[in-house]
């Protein structure tokens, strides 16, 4: 499945300065994945050493967060919109 | 200006004063690096006492190098000593520190507004911005006014009236988002990062979360440079409670307190929005972000920014934290109204019902000093209240009818002493 995925600032430097770029991947895991083949370097700053998403980053899809769903396994389909942001600040 | 840079919370790597935020490497908070050593020979108590009645009296230790240009009569609100609340509890010594009267917009909000926005004026941003439950985005309508800045405020489409109408009436541009809280947070990153606005609670985020070590400062100048040993704190974003810990550890660190045990700190949410409290009743340190389902809007936050910082102040400090359903937070606004005469909004309430609750857990002690943080105002959310409260009686303009409803509204007579009045 092709989707684009919104980039945040800081994850801009692994993507020539693009915000958004495209990815695909059937789940959140294959679409890092699909980053990282393009992108390298950036798949590190998304997940720690297990595999898993850092803590102080949030994926969301369709606007949802992907803790609410199925945190990396959840499936991807066409046109759907993916962003990367940062911990959500308070207020 | 006593600070000397900017460092990743999480992984140590060090950032120049700017508006920042966000660790490149780990993704991890900015926060402000001072030079406590400087500051100790600088701000002493006689100077702080020199100084006007605002939470400027602290400056060194905040963020801010120019003369501050906002806030002026921010923050120093009254430290209440609540006896009739106390006699209530069954505790000894209760005190109520009493943000609902703070100045421009009547919550805790003013302190890390008037903070991030006098920075913002440092920088040089014309505009400023925020995503807001409310209170944030009052505090940042007013000083954008007073400071003749351009404005926009992001908030939850379905907000109560009362907050609505108290940002749109100091002239700011209002975006209502279809969504909660955290859809706006999110939508706000995003935006922060494409206009270059000065987001007070995104890109100026560490220089805004040292606002709120003002409320603790205040809290140990008010009790005579003393620490109480008990502080309860209502949790949203995670802004306040760590914030409130490191105003303590400063105050000892810089001298301005020589001895006694650093406060044992609670954090207070509501059942219906309570992502910090799952955690900490489990022991985990991973906060599962919840979906908010509360009529404590200001504090509705699923997804809390520093919930992780919050969990680790309440651990370090011997704390604990409850949640209060909605049912305890409207006894808790009433609670507090009907006692010491201060009518706080449902986050209050929250933090009041949750006192109560950790007092009969004895996990508080009856015997030591308590600050309950209120930290709004209850004329902003007459909604929550509204349907609970008494109604006038209603009786025609003749004495002899005000005299039959009087003789029918007999009081019951006072069973122990904190009741009375309480009916």
């Amino acid at each position: 499945m092709s989707v684009h995925v919104r980039v945040p600032t800081p994850l801009r430097r692994f993507t020539g300065g693009a915000e958004e770029v495209s990815a695909t991947g059937g789940t959140v895991a294959a679409l890092v994945n699909d980053l990282e083949k393009n992108h390298p370097g950036i798949k590190e700053r998304i997940c720690d050493e297990n595999g898993q998403v850092r803590r102080f980053v949030n994926i969301f899809v369709n606007g949802d967060d992907i803790r609410f769903l199925t945190n990396l396994e959840t499936a991807i389909k066409d046109g759907d919109e993916v962003s990367i942001v940062p911990a959500i600040a308070g207020g | 200006m006593y600070i000397t840079g900017l460092v990743c919370r999480e992984c140590g790597q060090e950032y120049p004063l700017a508006p920042l935020h966000v660790c490149d490497t780990c993704f991890g908070p900015l926060e402000v690096v001072y030079d406590y050593e400087s500051i100790r020979q600088h701000l002493t108590r006689q100077v702080i006492a020199s100084r006007p009645a605002s939470l400027w009296r602290y400056r060194e230790l905040l963020p801010v190098g120019q003369e501050p240009q906002v806030g002026l009569h921010s923050g120093f609100t009254p430290l209440v000593k609540a006896d009739r609340l106390a006699a209530y509890l069954g505790v000894k010594e209760l005190y109520v520190k009493d943000d609902s009267v703070n100045h421009p917009t009547f919550s805790y909000k003013d302190r890390v507004v008037s903070v991030a926005i006098s920075k913002a004026m440092e920088f040089g941003f014309d505009t400023v911005s925020c995503a807001s439950t409310g209170n944030l985005a009052n505090s940042v309508s007013a000083h954008a006014a007073r400071a003749g800045l351009r404005c926009f405020i992001f908030i939850p489409a379905d907000l109560e009236q009362g907050k609505i109408v108290g940002s749109t009436i100091y002239g700011p541009r209002t975006i209502g988002i279809r969504g909660n809280y955290d859809d706006v947070n999110r939508l706000c990153s995003e935006v922060a990062d494409k206009y270059g606005w000065a987001f007070v609670n995104i890109n100026l985020r560490p220089y805004y979360t040292e606002g709120a070590k003002t409320y603790g400062f205040e809290i140990a100048e008010q009790l005579g440079w003393r620490l109480p040993q008990h502080v309860i704190v209502p949790t949203a974003g995670g802004t306040i409670l760590p914030k409130v810990a490191k105003a303590f550890e400063e105050l000892k660190k810089i001298g301005l307190i020589e001895s006694g045990a650093l406060p044992k700190i609670y954090t207070a949410q509501a059942a219906g929005c309570a992502p910090v409290i799952h955690a900490l009743h489990k022991g985990a340190d991973l906060i599962t972000p919840v979906k908010p389902n509360t009529i404590a809007k200001s504090i509705a936050i699923g997804n809390p920014a520093d919930g992780y910082y919050v969990l680790r102040a309440v651990r370090d400090s011997g704390g604990w934290g409850e949640a209060a359903t909605d049912e305890e937070i409207v006894e808790g606004i009433q609670l507090l109204a009907r006692t010491e005469g201060i009518f706080t909004e449902p986050a209050g309430g929250t933090t009041v019902a949750v006192t109560k609750k950790l007092i009969e857990q004895g996990r508080i002690p009856r015997g030591e000093s308590i600050v309950i943080c209120i930290t709004g105002n209850g004329y902003k959310t007459i909604e929550a209240v509204a349907g609970k409260v008494e109604q006038p009686f209603l009786i025609n303009a003749r004495l002899q009818e005000f005299d039959d409803l009087y003789r029918s509204l007999t009081p019951p007579a006072p069973s122990r002493a904190g009741e009375a009045g309480l009916h």
